[in-house]
Order: structure tokens, then C-alpha cells, then sequence
């Protein structure tokens, strides 16, 4: 690796120490939001709609409230008024969190009232007798991409004419779909909250504590000071801890009802289908034209995704065609069907994990029509220029990562033709595929502060979210090395909204963002206070604007290569491996990286073999929603998974050099698994999850 | 309903009153405030609740406390030694099988109830009944796989997982057969 400030070797970034945080959460003793100790708590329990639209007309709560140790019922006739219609980050959706603000019902599942009791026990068996009665109203749940009522959210992006273009020598023109997804972190979204003297605190399980300071001070008409926030640790979020969800403001309005009052509130996994957002399904119509020669002409891609009735969010999983190949004649679309359902939100990778399925199956489709090396089409069809923005790349280094990838997977060695190789009854087959994930500018701004402790030591003090990525270990190492001293001298606050504020854990930016920022604050710091600082000697650093932002196209890059075992007789579906190559800048900290990379993959696994959740359209409601019934990918689904990276030098994406990695490695791994699953067995399937279904008799 | 009971716990002894339907798992987080095991689902479905049970793993909200009177119960938090964290904690910290943290002490006493059950000669789907012979099943990464799927983690741990209890049982001193290969920079 060459010498430079970040990756320098004997400096701490880029050896990879274990994660710091590693041994208190090994032990368990690493504390998530539930998990302070309280004096005297109420525990809320949520009671949701049981009909997907209409109208409260009457809570029942008398049986509720007569439970030993029922405090209160909220409804929306009494629950404490939220300002509706305050401006809030573009991130959050005001409707979504009016909480118990009117009688009427969106969707199934809404919150239409919550029991807060002394106990656990008593707040949960009272929510099971609040009765509620509705006025029906007719519903619409029915997801489908034959919907004359689909909308464009904006203009469709083309180039060139894809048309009426010249008949091309090969064309591929299918659908593909992908499920709707839940996020399932770990740890269920949880409030831990208390109002009190015009203060509100909040243990809150989120990927941005000023996020949820500003957006919950705005609902509350309060000063965003007299919010405090308190989120070290949080297990898991993918994105689904990133825009708030009703339940925080639930417990919110728990708090506030009961000022003086310690409240509780931890969502059961149920209830985390129906509250906390989703990634909606996409239904991908592709074409691809293209010379006998493999190199395409045109590029067609329109996506149908699933909205919602109480606020729009667009997966847009059109978004990724449009910087992947070159190609004169293209069409990008996203076509929008709004339904009573809840709203998506953010899942790993929105846009391009579902958006890069389609198109990279469609590439493979191609190859096989052409004749060519899947690898070969691809390679044929690279860019000179970003063909979306006409900007050059700053870096990209797909075409290494496909070679790399290659020769570490033994590609050479494939069978000619699909469904050329069987082992013990087993069809065998390898696919790959591309991924791409964009360095997008942080949801966000940051700040960071360094204190010269004395003795060596400096504090380094942002309100960032580690939420499993390795920031914990990663900034340290970044203040480390901008600071020139030995990672042990370092110590890290994150998590805190008394901390600088952090722009929030999401778009795989936290590295760039929150390292550029405390390199920043380094460097004033030590020109405030040179080499000898006196103990107490503070600086904060603001995080810098990228000049080269606007002038370059920047994404990571990656090949995802997949072996795939389809059983000829049952049709169970095995993937002993797994390996991608990845480009994406600079690695500040191997051990956790790989973790990042892996963790990805294996996502992508579970979305390609396992993640679906079923709607019942007929109720609205995710019939599903368990680990019983929802599977994502357990130990044993999982056999060898790796991941490689190239050296790449990028000075134009932020002064660290590096790129995230925290969603990329979900990006393409469903469609090599598709593509190794057809070259195992010649049946080419198109809708996510692959089924053992899908290959029985064929 | 409320009823008195006893646990030991990490070898504290304990004496609370519970209501009759709180689980072991409520009673130790939200009476004991011992919130090492975590609720991921309250169903017995994700594993990260679990703990030892009288030294059998068991997934503690699957448990009702008062069931547990009189048990001695070992979370996470009390398995190391003289201040030292017990080897398969040390092997997961070593071979990053953790990311966000909330499945890993349950993913912890599931490892070590899987070292018990292998050396008492527990068979499993992968090894079948006497093929394991005399010293019990040798831990594979195929047979951790198998044993350890009822601890799910949705940051997808589980390549490190599988490395690091694997190192947990080999014997001290002992250097890896074929190490794994879990990729890396050039």
C-alpha cells in the first residue's frame, strides 16, 4: 500500500485492531437503549389497528383500565397534540409520526392506542383488551405492476431513443422481481423516554441521535436543546433506525402524558412488520439490446414499486442502471403504486440492492444469448465516462474486481454449458454479477471535538452511531493517525446529542463523513495547540466540503461470484460460496471492513434464498411476521463467504481516500446466486426469493 | 399473580418476587437488571436470550421464572474467569464475529453449551448417532454451522462465528487443520 497519511505502515489505520467495543458486547454488558437502569418505569404496549382503512369510532378501554397496575390509556381523543405540520429533515415523514393525532386509519397495524402500566406484564395484557371499534372503509393492498393508477415520480431519465431504435441482433426483454423486505435488526426499535421541567430524555435506539432530537423537538414544539438524546450502542438498523417510525413518538407522547415518569417501550418482532418500515417490492421491466458482439445499444429499465397513501417513499430501484453500462439509447423509470400500507423506509442499500437484481440477471441473460463469458459482456460494456451525468469517474475499478474475482474463484474452471456438472445427485453451477454503490453526500453535517486529556491522551468526541459497522475502532484509528499518536492514547465518545452533532449512520457514509470531520478537527487542533499541548487544550473541526464533488462520478465497485447447489431430485437450493472483490477506496481497518463486506454478502443471501414478506391483500397485512415464518439466513445457510478488496488510491472522494462499505456488499449478491443457480440447471428464474419450486421437474 | 423465588445468577444468589408470567428472561433484565442475554423476539426464534440453565442452553424468554426456582443460571457476563473473558468471548472478539453486538451473548453461551454437548458425545443433523466416535463429534465448521443456527445475526457475523468457535475447541496449543479463509486485502 502506498505511504500516505491514512494507511501508513506501523500506524494504526489500516492493521486492523479487533473492535473496541468488541469484549463489552461479547459479555453483554455493552448497554443498548432498553437496557438503562431506570428508576420506577412505565411500559407501553402498543394496540394497532385490526382493519387496514377507515375510522376510530369508539376505544373501549374499561376492561383495560381496570388491570392492577394499568396507569393509562392514550387514544386519540386524549394523547398530548404533536405540531403536524412542522418542517422536518427530508429524511422524515410528518404523517407517519402523527401519532394518535385523529381517529382515522392508513393502514393495518397503525397504532390506534397504547396501555402504560407499572408492569411488563400488566401493560401487555391490558393492550389485549382495549376494544376498538371502526368504520370500515374500503381498502387497497394489492401490489401489482398492471395498475393503470401507477405514477411517474419524476421525469422518466433517457438518452438517445431506446424506443425506436434500430432493431438490435440480441435482445433481452424480461421482468424481474424482488420481495418486500423487513429490516429485522436484532434489537427491536426501542424508547427508553422521560419529560420533565421542559426536558425530554430519550434512550433511543437510532442511526442518528440529532435526527431524532430535531424531528422530535419539532413534533413537540420544543427547542432541540431541551432534547436529549443517548444511543452508544445499537443493535442493528440497516436502515430502518434511520428516518423515525411512530413507535418513538408513541413513547414519546407516553412520556410526555406522564411527565416526571421513566416510560418503556421495545416493540415485539411482530409488531417490527407493521410499524418500522419495510423495502418495498420492485417489479423490474428490462431490456437490453445489444450487437451479436455483446456490447449494448439500448438500456430500458422501468421499475414498479410500492408506496403508501400516508407519505411517498420511492425505492429507486431504477437508480442504479443508469451509471452501470455504456449505451446510446436508455430509459430509466420508476412507476409508483401508493397503496393503504405502511410507508418503506431505508432497508441496506435502498435503490441499488432490489435495483441492481434485474439488470445484472439481464446481463448474464445477454452473455448467454451472445455466447460470451458473463465477465466478458460486462468488461465489454464499461463506460469511459459515468454514461448518467457525462462526469468522469473518480475511480473505477469494476473490471479489476471482476478479474481479481476471477482468478480468486476458479471462474476458469466452470462447466461449458448450464447443467453441465452433477455431484451426488447435486447440479452445480457459478454466476456472478457487478455491484456498484454510489459515494453520496452525508444525510447530514458533522462536527468533532479533540481535548488533550493530558498524559498523552486525547478525547475525541462526536455524536455519530456505531451500529455495528466498527466506528467505535475505525475513528479511533483515524484520530490516531491525524493526530500522530498510537491508537491506545485515543479515547472515542459517540452516540450522545450532548456530543458535537454527527450527521446520521446511513448511504454507507459514516466513515467518510464522521473521519474527514474528526481529521479536520486534528488539523485544528494542532494548529491551535502544535505538538505540546497543555492538558484541557480543546479543538473542534467541521466536516469539509468536497471541491470535487460535483466534477466526478464516485462509486465503490465490487464482483460477486457464487457457486450454487440445486438438488436435482428436491430442488433445495445450497450455496457452499461465496466470494466478492471489492473496490472502494481506502480500507481504514481490515478486520472490521471484511465484517462489513461479509455481513453484506450474506444479506444477499438471505434475500436471494429466504426474505419474504407475504401480504394478504385481502387485510393488508404482513401474514409473516416472525423469525418462525420470516426467515433470514441462519449459521447453516451460510458456508464459506469471502471478501477481497484491491488497493485503490481515490483522493478526489474525501481526504481519507475511502469509500463505504457498509451497504455495497448487499448489491448483486441475489443476482450471482440467480445466474449460478441457471448455469447449475438451465432454469432461469426472475423473482426473488429463488424457491426449491422453482427447479422441481425442470 | 405473584410468587417468590430464588436463582442464582453468574453465582449471585437472588430472591425476588415475580409475577407468574414473567419469563427467566424479564426476570433477570428487568428484576435483576442482568441484562446481558437480550430479547430479540420473545418467541424462541432468534437465540439471543439464551443462557445456561443449570449448564444446558436454553433461550431464557422461552422459560417461565418461576420455573426456574432454585436454578442456577450463566449468562455472558458470567463466564469469564478472574477477570479474563472466557475463550470462545475471546475468539469471537479476535475473529470479528460481532457487529452490532445484541446477538453476540446469546451467540456466547450457545458457543459453550455446544462444546459441552459435543464432548458428551451429542449428535446432531450432520453427524448421526455413534459416527462421532469416542470423543464425542469433532466440531467441523459444518457441524457448528448446524449446531449454532438456532442464534440468528442479521449483520450476517457468522463466517467469524464459525472461525471462532472453532478455535474455542480445538485443544490449547493445538494450530487449525486448514485454516479458513475469510478473504483480505491483497
Amino acid at each position: 500500500m502506498t505511504a500516505t497519511a491514512y494507511g501508513r505502515p506501523g500506524t494504526a489505520t489500516g492493521t486492523g485492531p479487533p473492535r473496541s467495543d468488541g469484549p463489552a458486547k461479547a459479555a453483554g454488558t455493552a448497554p443498548y437503549a432498553y437496557e438503562y437502569r431506570v428508576a420506577d418505569p412505565a411500559y407501553v404496549a402498543p394496540v394497532q389497528a385490526t382493519v387496514a382503512r377507515g375510522r376510530v369510532l369508539e376505544v373501549d378501554a374499561a376492561e383495560a383500565e381496570a388491570v392492577e397496575g394499568v396507569i393509562a390509556v392514550l387514544t386519540h381523543a386524549g394523547a398530548p397534540g404533536l405540531d403536524t405540520g412542522a418542517e422536518l429533515s427530508g429524511l422524515q415523514r410528518v404523517a407517519e409520526l402523527a401519532v394518535l393525532q385523529s381517529g382515522e386509519v392508513s393502514y393495518r397495524g397503525q397504532v390506534v392506542a397504547a396501555v402504560v402500566a407499572e408492569t411488563f406484564e400488566a401493560a401487555w395484557h391490558a393492550a389485549a383488551l382495549v376494544t376498538v371499534r371502526y368504520e370500515q372503509w374500503p381498502h387497497d393492498a394489492g401490489f401489482s405492476d398492471q395498475r393503470a393508477d401507477a405514477v411517474a415520480p419524476e421525469e422518466d431519465h433517457r438518452q438517445g431513443e431506446v424506443e425506436s431504435a434500430a432493431p438490435a441482433e440480441v435482445v433481452v426483454e424480461q421482468t424481474y422481481a424482488t420481495a418486500m423486505q423487513h429490516n429485522n435488526p436484532m434489537e427491536p426499535h426501542t424508547t427508553v423516554a422521560r419529560f420533565e421541567g421542559g426536558e425530554l430524555f430519550l434512550y433511543e435506539s437510532t442511526q442518528g441521535s440529532y435526527e431524532v432530537r430535531r424531528t422530535v423537538a419539532a413534533l413537540l414544539g420544543m427547542e432541540p436543546e431541551r432534547v436529549h438524546v443517548v444511543a452508544p450502542y445499537v443493535g442493528g438498523g440497516f436502515g430502518s433506525k434511520g428516518p423515525l417510525h411512530a413507535p418513538t413518538v408513541l413513547a414519546v407522547l407516553a412520556a410526555v402524558a406522564l411527565p416526571g415518569r421513566w416510560v418503556k417501550l421495545a416493540l415485539t418482532r411482530r409488531q417490527m412488520f407493521a410499524l418500522v418500515g419495510y423495502r418495498s417490492p420492485t417489479i423490474q421491466r428490462v431490456r437490453l439490446s445489444a450487437g451479436a458482439d455483446g456490447r449494448l445499444s439500448g438500456v430500458d429499465v422501468v421499475a414498479t414499486v410500492q408506496s403508501s397513501h400516508v407519505a411517498d417513499f420511492v425505492e429507486e430501484a431504477a437508480g442504479p442502471a443508469k451509471s452501470m453500462y455504456a449505451a446510446p439509447n436508455r430509459r430509466m423509470g420508476h412507476r409508483v403504486v401508493r397503496l393503504d400500507a405502511a410507508v418503506p423506509t431505508w432497508m441496506r442499500a435502498p435503490g441499488e440492492c432490489p435495483g441492481m437484481f434485474g439488470p445484472e440477471v439481464a446481463m448474464d441473460e445477454l452473455a448467454w444469448a451472445c455466447g460470451l463469458d458473463p465477465i466478458e459482456v460486462r468488461l465489454r460494456n464499461e463506460p469511459e465516462r459515468d454514461p448518467h451525468t457525462g462526469k468522469p469517474f473518480s475511480s473505477r475499478n469494476l473490471a479489476a474486481c471482476l478479474r481479481e474475482g476471477a482468478r480468486r474463484f476458479g471462474w476458469a474452471d466452470r462447466a461449458p454449458e448450464p447443467g453441465g456438472r452433477v455431484e451426488n445427485g447435486w447440479r452445480v453451477g457459478m454466476g456472478v454479477a457487478a455491484s456498484a454503490y454510489p459515494v453520496v453526500p452525508p444525510p447530514g453535517d458533522s462536527w468533532a471535538r479533540i481535548r488533550y486529556e493530558g498524559e498523552g491522551v486525547y478525547a475525541v468526541s462526536l455524536a455519530a452511531a456505531d451500529i455495528g459497522t466498527g466506528a467505535w475502532t475505525a475513528l479511533a484509528q483515524v484520530a490516531a493517525d491525524a493526530l500522530g499518536v498510537p491508537l491506545e492514547r485515543v479515547r472515542v465518545r459517540l452516540g450522545d446529542s450532548s456530543l458535537p452533532e454527527a450527521s446520521l449512520a446511513g448511504g454507507s457514509t459514516g466513515l467518510m463523513s464522521w473521519g474527514s470531520t474528526i481529521h479536520a478537527a486534528a488539523e485544528e487542533f494542532r494548529r491551535g495547540h502544535g505538538e505540546r499541548p497543555e492538558p484541557g487544550a480543546e479543538a473542534t473541526g467541521h466536516l469539509p466540503a468536497n471541491p470535487a464533488q460535483d466534477d466526478y462520478a464516485m462509486y465503490a465497485y465490487g464482483a460477486q461470484f457464487a457457486e450454487v447447489r440445486v438438488h436435482a431430485a428436491t430442488g433445495e437450493v445450497r450455496v457452499p460460496r461465496l466470494l466478492g472483490v471489492f473496490a472502494a477506496g481506502r480500507i481504514v481497518n481490515a478486520r472490521t471492513a471484511r465484517s462489513q463486506f461479509t455481513g453484506g454478502m450474506t444479506m444477499g443471501l438471505s434475500m436471494a434464498l429466504h426474505e419474504e414478506s407475504v401480504v394478504d391483500a385481502r387485510f393488508g397485512h404482513v401474514v409473516n411476521g416472525d423469525f418462525a415464518e420470516y426467515h433470514i439466513a441462519a449459521n447453516a445457510d451460510v458456508e464459506d463467504v469471502q471478501a477481497h478488496w484491491i488497493d485503490e488510491e481515490d483522493p478526489l472522494v474525501n481526504p481519507l481516500g475511502a469509500k463505504g462499505i457498509g451497504e455495497i456488499g448487499i448489491v448483486g449478491t441475489a443476482a450471482a446466486v440467480a445466474n449460478a443457480a441457471y448455469h447449475a440447471t438451465g432454469v432461469r428464474v426472475r423473482s426473488l426469493p429463488v424457491r426449491l419450486d422453482d427447479f422441481i421437474g425442470a | 399473580m405473584d410468587a417468590d423465588i430464588s436463582l442464582t445468577v453468574d453465582g449471585q444468589s437472588h430472591d425476588l418476587r415475580v409475577d407468574t408470567r414473567t419469563t427467566l428472561l424479564d426476570a433477570l433484565r428487568e428484576h435483576l437488571h442482568i441484562t446481558s442475554p437480550k430479547k430479540g423476539c420473545d418467541h424462541g426464534q432468534c437465540g439471543s436470550c439464551t443462557v445456561l440453565l443449570s449448564g444446558r442452553r436454553v433461550v431464557s424468554c422461552l422459560v417461565l421464572a418461576v420455573a426456574a426456582e432454585g436454578a442456577e443460571v450463566t449468562t455472558a457476563a458470567g463466564l469469564g474467569r478472574d477477570g479474563r473473558p472466557h475463550r470462545v468471548q475471546q475468539a469471537l472478539v479476535e475473529h470479528d464475529g460481532l457487529q452490532c453486538g445484541y446477538c453476540t451473548p446469546g451467540q456466547v453461551c450457545s458457543a459453550v453449551g455446544v462444546l459441552d454437548e459435543a464432548a458428551a458425545g451429542w449428535p446432531s443433523a450432520v453427524t448421526p448417532p455413534g459416527a462421532g466416535g469416542d470423543g464425542g463429534p469433532a466440531l467441523t465448521a459444518a457441524e457448528i454451522r448446524e449446531r449454532m443456527s438456532g442464534n440468528l445475526c442479521r449483520c450476517g457475523a457468522y463466517a467469524g462465528i464459525v472461525a471462532a468457535v472453532e478455535e474455542a475447541a480445538r485443544p490449547a496449543g493445538e494450530a487449525p487443520a486448514a485454516p479458513a479463509p475469510r478473504g483480505g486485502g491483497r
